[in-house]
């Protein structure tokens, strides 16, 4: 242990002294009143610089996955050498096995530790959406993840594709991801469903494909046509053609509507999140440089494309009652993305809290996405990392800026999943795919999220949510008109975390509601109330923002 | 009344209403003198619009003929002929909705159209309709207004000592755009205050706006020095500024314009308060926009809030060229400077620039909101309102005479109103608890500013109010803003009073476009609104489940 100066980049310097365990940087603040402690896991570091020396010590900057930055100095140099030394090593594990969900251990045994990978049942919520029925049936085609070894083991397909068809689509499809079901909505009877790429090449075609396509088609019993929803921008799916990819020639597939979004790729979103951190970290901007910043990083129109993306979808499952088949590339990033705002905004029970654990549990987790690269959990190509579920989460928080009485959750549940999402915590975004996680045994060995995050839900709770309210029914209709977007301070800004904390309606109202249902529960207990003495509350300090102020 | 002279068609039937948040419906169009009328006449809807005309502000007109009018013009009163023809107003109003009216008839169009034009930019203020607008629950005999410096005064004890009412303007002569009654030093006679007066631009001398009960600083408030190219000096001026700081070491004037202006205003007879002829004043030089580019910026934003080309880079862009979120951190951030050297620094503050009746009270009244919880009650909001944009002389009828859409050469008009409600709802924003009243109250105000049933922003000087009678012939707004159902509509559910200072953030990711304001008429804002009606509902229920 050693005494050093830390000042975290926003707050205030102290002085304390900094200890590197295994799991974590702790920093504790010499202050014997507050000895305040500051942890810092590992896995949530993703980058550690040391900028030239000052007189007064050797420099140290962490920056974290959460966009928060520390700076540390250390009076020596030999020391700080040290430290940096070992950051670096202690936050680019190279094997699964060092990953800190495996040695992260909470206070539970092993039946909750196994019930907690019960907790959330995709099966049920396909059963929930009336599937299998005479339309969509499961198939055992994967079993073994014997045809995609990227895709779960049970899935849903068109009745009338054959295996042979589906094992046939599979081929011609990159990384063998086939058309199967993502969500299928009762009140239309359309589907949108998921895959990857056609290998079509300039000229290539599938006759099993273009029967799997036919049988999507003809699992809609109110339409005679398909959208394919290719989520990438023209130019990029036709530049794929050469490579022996590309996207499905509407000469050859009959009855489909194919329509471009012009989401970009991981590199393109990879150097615009970069921009928009760096804008959230401008100390002291004038608003001039903080909108030329916030349009030169092209990130809010990325978010715009995503939902626009989901809204279309939505679109032609709802109000057209059509039948959409999405893709991107590889069919695990862009197309995780629209598939699943699509589905939050066709059906209310995604807005649930639980619903919403289930959302990603079968558009992102079982679908298979590459968690692990995307999200640097591994010391890897840096070519990989990009903040695909990021974006997803970013959709969500727009749109509950849009409906704040349509969400369940809050603004500090989507940030609380976007750290566990990177901080390797728990199991349950490990990996890239479910054989992935099956091989590695997660579920002996490490613990799931969702149900630590179901028990502390009343944080996650967003007081203006109503389930009979108009807002929390039916198909969301956002408006994606540029006006309507904003850039996500709770998740950028950490510059101002240091300004005393702002009043916070949402914790207020939380409170109100709480209180309101206690009163109730006493009054219908015929048990006296004391009167009055409830006007004031102290609430806590954490800022949680109902930004519909 | 004259009106009907500008009235050629007053009824038209069979038109067709193409307004926001409502499907288009057929109905009857009536003009009068001060409003459009339309009357769904769809079968079980019953549904009215009532537009005062004030309220527009330009209208775009086309018609159509579909048979061909030769002659048409010189033959007036051949309406049939014009059977087959039709034309569409598009009515562009200062609350920034945007109403189309499909009207049969190309003659019966073009006289709405004319009379429109005509009734709705009428000059004089005796005819506007807050002289004829009689509702049921409110009497003329009502108490008139909220506060006046001499209420002001008399609730204040703690000034008495220094500080004395003068009524040195009791007749307007020494400072037409002041009330009557002013809050100077009580060591300056009637007779400085009239010399200091000719050394102030418009009068404009230099009296309290605000006393901070905490420590006894005070925000006083002017126009610019006449100080001139020749660097003239005013014996009487120093002294009273002198007297303002007795006892204390030092005094601040921000003055709203950079130093360059300040400068430069010495060529046409202005000027500042030299360092060595007010040793003990330390001025402060802080840029504000006013005048025609702000007006220019509200245009540039609205335009912006109206494109629909659906281009993220295109939308960013047009915000930041509007250059209206800068304004309204210049104007927290200078408001925030104001308070610190009162509240902080513990300084008393003259604030200034050229005429002393816009950006001065901009910050004046935002500092007295950042510090002062009393002005932070729904009641205590209006009263400083009252003291410090009517009786301190905005001039609202030329500075509010158009709004965003208005075609015609601009003259005096300018948003500072808006811009000071603007900052306003930045503050309730990260405050929510803070402030007693409701954005609704904010956007109420942005409508009534520009156009009103009732005589409060009318003129611009309580002078002008006078010799109008506004205040026997009209009703006052702010009183009936505080009737009892409106008062509950206008509260803040959320509302818990605070003794501290509320110090807004002018970092510029805190600082958002008031989208309740700007895309007022969109589908968006219904689900903004329906969240507060949740949370008025959830606190009402809270309310009475803790009374039982």
């Amino acid at each position: 242990s050693k005494n050093l100066n830390t000042p975290e980049l926003q707050e205030k310097a102290s002085v304390g002294t900094l200890y590197l365990s295994a799991t974590h940087t702790i920093f504790v603040e010499n202050n014997p009143e507050t000895r305040k402690e500051t942890w810092v896991l590992h896995s949530m570091v993703s980058s550690v610089d040391r900028p030239p020396s000052t007189p007064s010590g050797s420099q140290l900057v962490l920056r974290c996955k959460d966009f928060r930055v520390y700076q540390i100095l250390v009076p020596q140099e030999r020391d700080c050498v040290d430290v940096h030394a070992s950051l670096v090593r202690l936050s680019r594990p190279e094997k699964y096995s060092e990953l800190y969900c495996l040695s992260f251990n909470p206070s539970v045994n092993k039946e909750e530790r196994e019930a907690s990978w019960s907790f959330i049942d995709l099966m049920a919520d396909y059963k929930r959406m009336g599937v299998p029925n005479n339309l969509w049936v499961s198939t055992t085609v994967n079993n073994e993840y014997r045809v995609c070894d990227t895709y779960p083991s049970e899935l849903f397909v068109p009745k009338s594709a054959s295996t042979g068809v589906i094992v046939g689509s599979s081929r011609f499809r990159s990384r063998g991801r086939f058309p199967a079901l993502s969500y299928f909505h009762q009140d239309t009877l359309a589907a949108v469903c998921r895959c990857s790429q056609p290998l079509s090449g300039f000229s290539g075609r599938c006759q099993e494909d273009e029967l799997m396509l036919q049988a999507v088609m003809k699992s809609n019993p109110g339409s005679d046509y398909i959208y394919v929803v290719d989520t990438r921008p023209k130019l990029n799916a036709m530049a794929n053609r050469a490579a022996g990819k590309g996207y499905e020639n509407e000469d050859h597939y009959t009855n489909i509507k194919l329509q471009f979004i012009g989401i970009e790729n991981i590199h393109v979103m990879r150097s615009s999140q970069q921009k928009i951190i760096d804008v959230g970290e401008m100390r002291a901007p004038s608003m001039s440089d903080f909108l030329w910043g916030l349009e030169n990083s092209g990130w809010l129109k990325h978010i715009k494309a995503v939902l626009d993306a989901g809204v279309f979808i939505a679109r032609a499952v709802a109000d057209e009652g059509v039948s959409v088949l999405v893709h991107c590339s590889d069919g695990w990033d862009r197309t995780a993305q629209a598939c699943s705002v699509a589905s939050i905004l066709l059906d209310p029970f995604y807005r649930t809290l639980r619903g919403f654990m289930v959302l990603i549990e079968r558009d992102w987790v079982s679908f298979g996405h590459k968690f692990s690269h995307r999200y640097a959990h591994l010391d890897g190509d840096p070519k990989e990392v990009s903040p695909v579920i990021d974006q997803f989460l970013e959709c969500v928080w727009q749109l509950s800026e849009q409906f704040p009485c349509a969400f369940e959750f809050n603004e500090r549940f989507l940030i609380t999943l976007h750290t566990y999402i990177y901080s390797c915590q728990y199991g349950s975004f490990m990996g890239n795919c479910q054989k992935e996680r099956r091989d590695l045994r997660l579920r002996e060995r490490s613990h799931s999220v969702w149900p630590q995050l179901w028990k502390d839900r009343s944080d996650y709770t967003n007081p203006l949510y109503q389930a009979e309210q108009s807002q929390s029914q039916g198909v969301l209709k956002p408006n994606t008109s540029p006006f309507y977007f904003k850039m996500w301070k709770g998740l950028y800004n950490h510059v101002e975390k240091s300004v005393p904390p702002r009043q916070s309606p949402a914790d207020y109202l939380s409170a109100v509601r709480e209180e309101s249902q206690q009163l109730e529960e006493e009054l219908t207990n015929h048990q006296e109330v004391a009167p009055g003495g409830t006007a004031h509350h102290h609430f806590g300090q954490e800022f949680c923002d109902l930004d519909i102020f | 009344m004259e009106f009907s002279e500008h009235i050629k068609t007053a009824n038209v039937e069979d038109v067709v209403l193409r307004q926001p948040l409502h499907p288009p419906s057929r109905g009857t169009l009536c003009i009068t003198g001060h409003h459009l009328l339309f009357s769904d006449r769809e079968e079980g809807s019953s549904r009215q619009v009532l537009l005062l005309l004030r309220n527009i502000d330009a209208i775009e007109k086309s018609v159509e003929n579909l048979l061909g009018y030769s002659g048409f013009f010189s033959k007036a009163g051949l309406s049939e002929r014009t059977s087959g023809s039709s034309g569409t107003i598009t009515i562009k109003c200062k609350d920034l909705q945007v109403l189309q009216l499909d009207i049969p008839g190309m003659e019966q169009c073009l006289n709405i159209a004319h009379s429109i034009e005509t009734l709705s930019c009428l000059d004089s203020v005796s005819e506007m309709y807050p002289f004829f607008y009689r509702p049921a629950d409110l009497s003329l005999q009502d108490q008139w207004g909220l506060s006046s410096p001499e209420s002001y005064y008399s609730q204040m004890k703690e000034l008495h000592g220094r500080w004395r009412l003068s009524s040195v303007n009791r007749d307007y002569s020494v400072c037409p755009s002041y009330p009557p009654a002013v809050i100077v030093p009580n060591s300056i006679d009637d007779d400085t205050l009239r010399k200091v007066a000719k050394f102030r631009q418009g009068g404009r001398f230099p009296v309290l706006c605000y006393y901070h009960r905490k420590n006894g600083m005070v925000i006083m408030r002017s126009s610019q020095p006449l100080t001139g190219a020749n660097r003239k000096r005013c014996k009487e001026d120093e002294l009273l500024l002198q007297a303002v700081i007795d006892g204390s070491d030092k005094g601040y004037i921000i003055d709203t314009r950079s130093s360059q202006q300040a400068q430069q205003a010495r060529m046409t007879g202005g000027g500042f308060e030299s360092k060595s002829c007010y040793s003990h004043w330390k001025r402060l030089h802080r840029q504000m926009e006013r005048g025609k580019a702000l007006q220019e910026s509200l245009i540039k934003l609205v335009e912006a809030c109206g494109d629909e080309s659906n281009n993220m880079d295109r939308w960013l862009s047009k915000l930041e060229n509007s250059k209206w979120l800068s304004y309204v951190q210049t104007a927290l951030s200078t408001a925030g400077l104001l308070a610190e050297c009162v509240e902080r620094d513990g300084h008393s503050v003259l604030v200034h620039g050229s005429e002393g009746t816009d950006s001065s009270l901009l910050i004046s009244t935002l500092a007295q909101l950042i510090m002062d919880p009393c002005c932070r009650t729904l009641d205590g909001f209006l009263a400083l309102l009252e003291r410090e944009w009517l009786q301190a002389g905005h001039p609202f009828q030329q500075r509010c005479a158009h709004s965003a859409y208005s075609h015609t050469r601009l003259q005096q008009e300018s948003p500072v109103f808006l811009l000071l409600l603007d900052c306003v709802w930045q503050l309730w924003r990260q405050f929510p608890l803070a402030l007693g009243f409701s954005e609704a109250l904010l956007l109420r105000l942005a409508t009534e500013v520009y156009a009103s049933d009732y005589g409060t922003f009318l003129c611009n000087s309580d002078q002008e109010r006078c010799a109008v009678g506004v205040k026997d012939k009209t009703h006052c707004l702010f009183q009936a803003l505080l009737r009892p159902r409106e008062k509950d509509y206008y509260s803040n559910p959320l509302y818990e009073p605070t003794e501290l200072a509320i110090w807004p953030s002018v970092h510029p990711q805190s600082l958002q476009l008031w989208r309740g304001f700007f895309l007022r008429w969109t589908q968006q804002i219904r689900h903004l609104e329906e969240a507060q009606e949740e949370i008025r509902n959830m606190v009402i229920e809270w309310g009475k489940l803790a009374l039982s």
